[in-house]
């Protein structure tokens, strides 16, 4: 991809996280990582996100405070149900959506990246919504958008997951109503899993009891342990009193082949079954981001049983969303008045 | 803070508006009214108001803040509450409460929010304050008190107990 000819100078290697969030009043402006974010940040895009859960009960699931807006998700790698939750949120505060899947659009033509989005704010976009390959990608593309547009990370290569981590920070919070003293187990491909990375940061900034990632070694980043977190490898001792657990999914097309000696082994030592959940607290939250891959991360009465949220956290990330949406554009135009 | 309003009994105030509420419902034979309260302060008056006159259904509440009219200037309130409506409004009647009439815009947006879950039957606006200064065609059914007020000033209700009247000059 051109792109990349671009980008490889600037940031596509070392994705900075503070200030290019914030606008000058220390509000969201761009939400590309919950790393360096405040503590009263990540709780407001929760309270926000609870307000907007009633927008679900009403007869027009919809509210007008972005109308006349225009969003568009750019998709550089394929997600369907991100993109589906994004397209739902935005369309549930009023604006106008465009979905835009760059593999089969301009830039295999040879357009780059800044030209697309060069193009797409001469078509008065508000909001990007990226997703894509490269870690840092949501970051370059916010370092050059026009100043009234905003960015929305929805996952770059294995840095990122922001909303992904909300919508869990979120799921958590309705079900154990607070974080302090939680122990929280994070499961399976930390390595590949831009989630996890998002969930550590937030789960330390709200301030839980403990973090564990359970996983094999061959599956953990080098700099695990500087994330704050306890590193364990065997699941039953790994899960001993944990409040809640998240489940990764093996990500498959993302391993270049020997780091898992085959699914069948992954799933008889990280593979959550019933048996196994008993380690945990008796009221232990079970959740997923999904896709789920049954057999391999989880057994299906694990995933279909009473504790687990997994479609509760689909619903939670349309909410999730429309609060991190209507931050970011209300901060913007907050900051263009001022 | 200044005026005289400190004074001002809320409470009897609020007594002699659920009087004149009661006697609407029974001029209209609206027997089973849903009450809904503005969020903060006319909340606070709606629990008062749906307490005196016994309602049934329970109190409803509502938060504007993704109906106002003015986020592309000031952006979202960060304080806004979750709306809890029942889910059907459908051939209601109801009772839409606020603690200051002003400009009009706050009650334009509870009204289409309100729409948003339904079509009622009917809807009546009870304020506390009826201050002047409408920006659009609205009035209130039920008016507590009227206060003759400049634009400088500001009118704002404290609560939820003791309920008190503060204007400051802005």
């Amino acid at each position: 991809m051109n792109s990349s000819k671009q980008t490889a100078s600037t940031s596509f290697k070392a994705p900075d996280s503070s200030s290019l969030q914030l606008n000058d009043q220390g509000r969201l402006r761009h939400f590309l990582t919950t790393e360096n974010l405040s503590k009263d940040i990540l709780t407001e895009i929760m309270d926000v996100a609870e307000s907007f859960s009633s927008v679900a009960d009403q007869a027009v699931k919809k509210v007008p405070v972005l109308r006349g807006k225009t969003i568009v998700n750019l998709f550089f790698e394929d997600s369907t149900r991100t993109r589906t939750t994004f397209e739902l949120a935005a369309k549930r505060l009023s604006a106008d959506v465009i979905n835009l899947n760059i593999a089969t659009s301009a830039t295999s033509k040879g357009e780059s990246i800044l030209d697309t989005i060069r193009n797409l704010e001469a078509m008065h976009a508000d909001m990007f919504v990226v997703r894509h390959g490269d870690s840092g990608a949501a970051h370059f593309i916010a370092r050059h958008v026009a100043p009234h547009v905003s960015v929305i990370n929805a996952g770059d290569g294995r840095h990122a997951h922001p909303t992904q981590a909300m919508l869990d920070m979120f799921s958590i919070r309705r079900e154990k109503k607070e974080f302090k003293g939680l122990k929280v187990a994070i499961i399976g491909d930390i390595l590949h899993s831009r989630v996890a990375r998002s969930q550590i940061h937030a789960l330390n900034t709200l301030g839980v009891q403990e973090v564990r990632v359970i996983a094999p070694s061959t599956l953990l980043p080098s700099d695990t342990k500087s994330l704050g977190v306890q590193v364990h490898g065997d699941l039953r001792s790994g899960l001993d009193g944990v409040d809640v657990i998240i489940m990764l999914r093996l990500q498959r097309e993302r391993m270049g082949g020997a780091l898992l000696p085959s699914e069948h082994e992954y799933f008889e030592c990280f593979g959550l079954t019933a048996e196994k959940l008993a380690y945990a607290k008796p009221d232990v939250t079970v959740m997923h981001p999904g896709p789920i891959n049954r057999g391999v991360e989880m057994d299906a009465d694990v995933a279909d049983g009473k504790h687990s949220i997994i479609l509760q956290q689909v619903t939670n990330g349309i909410a999730i969303r429309m609060a991190v949406m209507t931050l970011a554009l209300g901060a913007n135009r907050a900051s263009d008045s001022s | 803070m200044e005026t005289g309003l400190t004074s001002v009994d809320i409470e009897s105030v609020i007594e002699e508006m659920a009087n004149q509420l009661a006697l609407q419902l029974k001029q209209k034979n609206i027997d089973s009214p849903l009450m809904i309260g503005v969020h903060t302060g006319g909340l606070w008056v709606a629990e008062r108001l749906h307490a005196k006159l016994g309602l049934t259904k329970p109190l409803g509440e509502i938060d504007i803040s993704f109906y106002r009219d003015d986020f592309t200037r000031i952006g979202l309130n960060p304080q806004v509450k979750p709306s809890q409506i029942p889910a059907n409004v459908e051939g209601e009647h109801i009772i839409l409460v606020d603690d200051v009439l002003y400009t009009g815009r706050t009650i334009r947006a509870a009204l289409n929010e309100i729409f948003d879950y339904g079509r009622p039957d009917s809807v009546v606006l009870a304020v506390l304050v009826d201050r002047g200064g409408r920006e659009l065609p609205l009035q209130a059914d039920i008016v507590g008190m009227k206060l003759d007020l400049s634009p400088q000033k500001q009118v704002k209700l404290s609560g939820p107990v003791p309920l008190a009247l503060e204007t400051n000059r802005i």
